[in-house]
């Protein structure tokens, strides 16, 4: 054998027993990540809206552009809060926020980062409960601010992670755009209306059907 | 010694690494996750695990083909077998240990460009057995675990005042913050290698002497 069928022979076969290798893990993999994401988000959602017993999605487009919420319901199947995924540029790459949002529209409950990849050590630490924790109970509307070195003052402020502003400031832009796009798409008093006509038709929610 | 030099020769694989060829501080290599990853305890810890695991495998599979790989196509084959691993990790963690995964984020697609392991392929792997490249699979990947582990202590130390997340220096400390921002990596890589290079120049001179 020649030494390029020899070059040859050796890149297509490792290229292809390792293209087959990935293939199989990756059909037994990815099902179980799907899995695992899914999950990740039902529980963003609880924790976001610690008093919902169950939740249904909510779709609607507007502006050509589909925005997603998730309302918590109550055992007694009132709506306790809707929570929805605010994504946007951090200091590397996305931040994924789970946004849980009072029907009062103006407190948030609770958020959950998601996603993130920041700087480990510093950017990531907002995904510590100690930062997450700061957004509960604090004023959404018109919206939220970020303090550096202090204790927040103000009920809409929250104190930014020291050496990580850019991450913290990601995180308060992401949850002030993904508001505004919500409350644009399911104004108050038609999500009040939604609620009356959606709930006895819902698939989303097994609660519903009962409630129905 | 002559009688059980097959272990010693393979016990002298493992220890290698841990001083005389202890990766970021004597080869320096690997130095972009050193400096990268090592501004916690855990951080780097999680990073010196992950590189081991692909490390060993490396070896393994470059070490039992070293026969049938052209030399002149050995590089890109070596790339294409360590990202096949990183990949398989990345993959088994996503979806067996999702928190492990979350936490190590986007370290473990890193080790592909990780310079040890094409390191130890070319300098060791290719020329060795299969056992031997296990013994010093370990033996790197474990020095280098330490290392990241060193790094982390003296910077989660200096610039949180924790170890682990565990408070260690009390309120009186003013975390410097420096050490845990990349400048502080630097100072903290360049310290550990001068202070490597003194011990061990100090040890070289002694046998000297006598």
């Amino acid at each position: 054998m020649n030494n390029v069928t020899k070059m040859f022979l050796n890149l297509v076969v490792i290229g292809a027993v390792s293209g087959a290798i990935l293939a199989a893990i990756y059909h037994v993999a990815d099902p179980m990540i799907q899995a695992n994401k899914e999950k990740e988000l039902k529980e963003a959602i609880f924790v976001v809206l610690p008093d919902a017993k169950d939740y249904k999605v909510i779709k609607k487009t507007v502006d050509k552009e589909e925005v997603t919420i998730f309302e918590g319901i109550d055992a007694a199947l009132a709506p306790v809060g809707i929570a929805f995924k605010a994504d946007g540029g951090g200091f590397q790459g996305n931040v994924g926020v789970m946004v849980g949002l009072n029907m009062d529209y103006l407190h948030l409950k609770g958020i959950r980062i998601l996603d993130q990849v920041e700087t480990p050590g510093l950017g990531n630490r907002i995904s510590e409960p100690a930062f997450e924790g700061q957004f509960k109970g604090i004023e959404a509307t018109p919206r939220v601010e970020y303090i550096k070195n202090r204790k927040p003052e103000k009920p809409n402020q929250i104190q930014a992670i020291t050496g990580a502003t850019i991450s913290s400031n990601a995180v308060v832009t992401n949850i002030n755009n993904a508001v505004a796009k919500v409350l644009k798409a399911f104004p108050k008093e038609e999500v009040e209306r939604m609620e009356k006509e959606i709930r006895p038709a819902s698939k989303e929610s097994k609660e519903a059907k009962h409630g129905g | 010694m002559a009688d059980n030099g097959n272990n010693v020769s393979l016990w002298r694989e493992f220890k290698k690494g841990l001083w005389q060829e202890i990766p970021p501080f004597r080869l320096v290599l690997g130095t972009c996750p050193t400096l990268a990853v090592t501004n916690s305890v855990k951080n780097g810890v999680a990073m010196g695990l992950a590189t081991l695991f692909v490390l060993f495998w490396s070896n393994i599979i470059i070490s039992a083909v070293r026969k049938t790989i052209s030399p002149q196509v050995r590089i890109a084959a070596y790339v294409v077998i360590i990202a096949l691993l990183v990949t398989i990790a990345d993959m088994f963690l996503a979806a067996v240990f999702p928190a492990i995964s979350k936490a190590l984020g986007p370290y473990v697609p890193l080790i592909v460009v990780n310079c040890i392991l094409l390191g130890r392929a070319e300098a060791f792997a290719q020329k060795n057995p299969v056992i031997p490249s296990i013994f010093d699979a370990l033996g790197i990947g474990l020095g280098f675990t330490m290392s990241l582990a060193t790094m982390g202590s003296i910077r989660e130390l200096l610039g949180f005042g924790s170890i682990l997340n565990f408070k260690i220096l009390g309120n009186w400390f003013e975390p410097w913050i420096v050490m845990i921002l990349p400048a502080g990596a630097f100072m903290v890589f360049g310290g550990l290698i001068a202070l490597i290079n003194y011990i061990s120049s100090r040890k070289q001179g002694g046998e000297n002497l006598v």
